[in-house]
């Protein structure tokens, strides 16, 4: 079984896994104990799995661990807690831009990897970087509304 | 109130500690606690007669409310807290909440149309009242002071005209009310409410944003193994052989096979996911769907088990006869999926003969009986408890896997979480089933609607049936109550105005492909596209303004009041006719509207829709939505509008985008390339006006607004084109024929 390094919020992790295939998203999920990740599809359709690798926004479920060895990861867990929140994660609880919230982590994770791109992105500009994000509750003015926040436009 | 000695600082911060329970907890430490019954009276009653039931006041003065009603991401969690804390005169913050554990809350009855806070909130709120009154008397009695002398104030009772008064805490702390709830018991008079009625943050909202939330995916117990079910490639058909040594290659994975019931366990989720994805397994038989595009033809063919006049008023036929003008018209919904963007979830232990299911299914108590009968368990051998999934917004596939679950452990002896993948859930979730409608109706000389005829042919609906016979059950050859759960799918079929000759007719169906279940708005939202979208044709057979051609019969004022607030937010233009506005190239543009009440006994909804159709490629971008909205009493105005946002957006991508596809064996829409939902770039701007009524009885919020939405958007794509969309989704295909007919 092969052990694998993952740096993971500014933390060094070795988790082993009998499959180098095995998507990131179950390593950091079940072996890491990091639960805020979210399986929505498995097919990098959804953007639920999403967390930044590097800065880039990647869909963990389509990440081996093979891959992500080495690489610097950023999941919801690294930019705030609920008693300080990071600015994209408060913009998101003043708009209460949730309703189930399943989808949310990975919104918030694709906000955060666009203004860091763009840090003052048009209304438009946010719709086009969510549009492999998909929510099922129907709380996307509120997401746009939060990023708007976020960015300082609102 | 500072010099009450049992509300000091340290008091309160420990009360905030308790309500940790409810907070921040929530999920797998709250599941965990909950499993222990630690912090919750020995014994406690779930007796929804008796105020223990629902309520437990502790020795700090914290309280904790047991609600058989869960927060499906309503905003319920907020909403039951501010009707509790009104009544009791004590802050949200220190209300605790167990939602939907057989073991502790009271059967309140699914959270399901719209009656989380209606019937629920409102069981709970009269508890709430019958405790202040009993409250009120003990400390009447410790104080020796007349209870009319006596007020509650901050969790407290306190003699009129001072400041020091003996809390709730210590007057009942950790012991019984051993009370009925009092039906009678009075209620706060809504002028003086100071918490109902106000935007409260909700509770869950910085656990969810942060990641921390614990839903029912991320709960886990010791030992416990991963499980995953295949389901057949042909619905029903019969598992001929398993080859094992298929997957014997994946560390620790191995088969359970109970007849046609075929699942895996593993120690770690991955292994499980590639087992299940490798297994290999020889079927037969099974299939004969007629495939999505004989399915209308299907349904024309279906046997019919009976024909129900669901409303009658006057004499319909006779009066279709002697109208002035008559218009038929056939409209048709197709069948849809929850489409939870995370697959069902749960986590089953058998253990010592009895059965722990922690799930999120929105009927916990309804779904014990039926897991008692499956497994051949008294029902109090068998618990479930809820904890959040995501949105379901009906019966998707929550229930099947805790049945996948708890099938796995009951065959492996350790407890098994089951999580559905994507293709389970598009794939095998019961489906919101098709609805097509044959609507005629005749107008008087005047142009009004003189008689209406409605002839609904759907699937046999829930009266007196049981549960939605589940998956694995049904695989493994374990008896279930036979049943179908459409939710009250006939409702809405007649127009929400005053029509003298009215006759609705069900043409109950003895099966439709695809299980059926409830799905947001069951039914209502298919009925309101026709109903809605045939009286803007006969708005235009009388030539008169669509929005004129529904106010001019209404005389309800509540319902004039939501029309008339559209017409304003949308600067209604009265038209005669499409107006086919067009700007560049070959964009047009058009609005629509459409109403209901909603059940013909709830909510007053009106929606405006403008829309800019593309005539070249038959796409319809939605531009902006209006809605104005009476639910009688509103408990927390932001909950409320996200409810209403989230029903607009989510019926604009089920009217625009979504049909499940099927062949002749099984579902091929399996996932979002092929069942594609709206995508953030397709959201309009959306505007939403509450009419508040604070003095009445509150209504449900989370399905009324979805059913007017493709009507109105459908009416819209007729001002712009002049072509009618009388079947759902609105592809551009469909279009695009639409605009060929003319």
């Amino acid at each position: 079984m092969a052990v694998y390094t993952l740096h993971i919020n500014g933390v060094e992790h070795r988790v082993d896994s009998w499959d180098p295939e095995q998507p990131l998203l179950y390593t950091i999920r079940n072996a890491v104990g990091l639960t805020g990740t979210k399986f929505g599809c498995g097919l990098a359709q959804c953007g639920a799995c999403t967390m930044l690798m590097d800065g880039d926004p990647v869909r963990s479920c389509s990440v081996s661990v093979r891959d992500a060895a080495g690489k610097t990861i950023t999941t919801i867990e690294g930019l705030g807690s609920p008693q300080q929140p990071d600015f994209v994660q408060a913009a998101f609880i003043e708009e209460q831009a949730a309703q189930c919230g399943y989808c949310t982590a990975g919104m918030v994770m694709a906000v955060k990897a666009l203004l860091a791109r763009t840090p003052k992105p048009t209304p438009d500009q946010v719709k086009e970087a969510l549009a492999g994000n998909l929510c099922r509750c129907g709380t996307h003015t509120r997401i746009v509304r939060a990023a708007l926040r976020a960015a300082g436009s609102i | 109130m500072t010099m009450m000695p049992d509300l000091s600082r340290r008091a309160l911060l420990k009360a905030g500690g308790a309500l940790v329970v409810g907070y921040s907890l929530a999920g797998a430490r709250l599941a965990a606690a909950q499993a222990a019954d630690s912090g919750h009276p020995i014994g406690k009653t779930v007796d929804p007669h008796e105020v223990d039931g629902f309520l437990a006041i502790h020795q700090d003065g914290a309280l904790t409310v047991y609600s058989g009603k869960v927060d499906l991401g309503t905003g319920y969690r907020i909403a039951v807290r501010q009707m509790v804390a009104e009544e009791l005169e004590i802050p949200v913050e220190r209300i605790a909440l167990v939602e939907g554990d057989t073991a502790l809350t009271p059967d309140q009855g699914p959270t399901a149309g719209s009656s989380g806070i209606m019937r629920g909130g409102v069981q709970i709120r009269q508890a709430a009242a019958t405790a202040r009154q009993a409250l009120l008397k003990l400390a009447s009695a410790k104080m020796n002071v007349p209870v009319e002398n006596l007020g509650v104030l901050d969790g407290a009772v306190i003699p009129k005209g001072s400041t020091i008064g003996v809390t709730f805490g210590a007057l009942i702390g950790d012991q019984r009310f051993e009370l009925k709830l009092d039906p009678k018991a009075p209620l706060k008079d809504p002028r003086t409410y100071a918490v109902v009625g106000q935007t409260l943050k909700r509770p869950d909202m910085a656990e969810k944003v942060t990641g921390r939330h614990v839903y029912m995916h991320d709960f886990k117990l010791a030992n416990m193994l991963h499980g995953r079910v295949l389901h057949p490639p042909a619905v029903g058909a019969t598992l001929a052989e398993v080859d094992e040594a298929s997957i014997a290659k994946i560390p620790g994975a191995r088969v359970i096979r109970i007849e046609n019931f075929l699942g895996i366990v593993a120690e770690d989720e991955w292994s499980a996911v590639r087992a299940q994805r490798e297994l290999k397994a020889r079927w037969t038989g099974g299939g004969g769907l007629p495939g999505n595009d004989g399915l209308i033809d299907a349904i024309r063919r279906a046997p019919v088990i009976a024909e129900e006049a669901i409303e009658t008023r006057g004499d319909a036929a006779g009066a279709l006869k002697s109208a002035a003008k008559t218009l038929r018209a056939t409209y048709f919904w197709p069948p849809q999926t929850h489409g939870s963007i995370g697959p069902s979830c749960a986590v089953a232990e058998f253990r010592d003969g009895t059965a722990t299911i922690w799930t999120a299914s929105q009927a916990t108590h309804k779904y014990r009986e039926h897991f008692a009968t499956i497994f051949g368990l008294p029902p109090e051998k068998v618990r479930l408890i809820y904890l959040d999934g995501a949105g379901c917004y009906g019966m998707n596939g929550h229930e099947d896997a805790a049945a996948d679950a708890a099938l796995l452990s009951r065959a492996t002896g350790r407890p098994v979480r089951v999580q559905w993948m994507r293709e389970d859930e598009h794939g095998f979730d019961p489906k919101g089933p098709p609805q097509l409608l044959d609507l005629e109706a005749g107008l008087d000389q005047d142009g009004r609607i003189i008689a209406w005829a409605s002839h609904l042919h759907i699937p046999q609906a829930t009266k007196g049936l049981a549960n939605i016979p589940l998956l694995s059950p049904a695989a493994a050859g374990l008896a279930q109550k036979p049943g179908i759960g459409t939710g009250l799918i006939s409702q809405n079929g007649d127009p929400s105005y005053p029509v003298p000759h009215v006759a609705v007719t069900a043409h109950w169906l003895k099966d439709t492909p695809l299980r059926p279940s409830n799905i947001r708005a069951p039914g209502k939202i298919g009925n309101c596209f026709a109903v809605e979208g045939f009286v803007d044709e006969l708005a235009e057979a009388a030539q008169v303004d669509a929005l004129e051609f529904r106010l001019r019969t209404l005389e309800d004022p509540r319902a004039i009041a939501v029309l008339k607030r559209v017409g304003e937010l949308m600067q209604w233009e009265p038209r005669v006719s499409a107006t086919a506005r067009s700007s560049a190239g070959s964009l047009a543009h058009g609005r629509g509207v459409a109403y209901i009440r909603y059940k013909q006994s709830e909510n007053y909804v009106a929606m405006g829709i403008a829309v800019t159709v593309d005539r070249g490629s038959g796409t319809v971008q939605v531009t902006r939505v209006v809605c104005a909205h009476d639910c009688g009493l509103v408990i927390n105005p932001d909950t409320t509008k996200n409810q209403i946002e989230g029903s607009i957006v989510q019926t604009l991508s089920r009217a625009l985008f979504e049909e499940v596809t099927f062949d002749h064996d099984r579902v091929t829409s399996v996932d979002w390339a092929s069942y594609r939902i709206l995508k953030f770039p397709e959201v309009p701007e959306i505007v939403v006006d509450l009419l508040l009524h604070q003095e009445l009885p509150p209504l449900g919020v989370g399905e009324a607004a979805a059913a007017p939405v493709a009507a109105a958007l459908a009416n819209a794509v007729f001002d712009a084109t002049g072509a009618r969309l009388r079947t759902v989704p609105f592809t551009p295909d469909r279009v695009k024929a639409a605009l060929a007919r003319g």
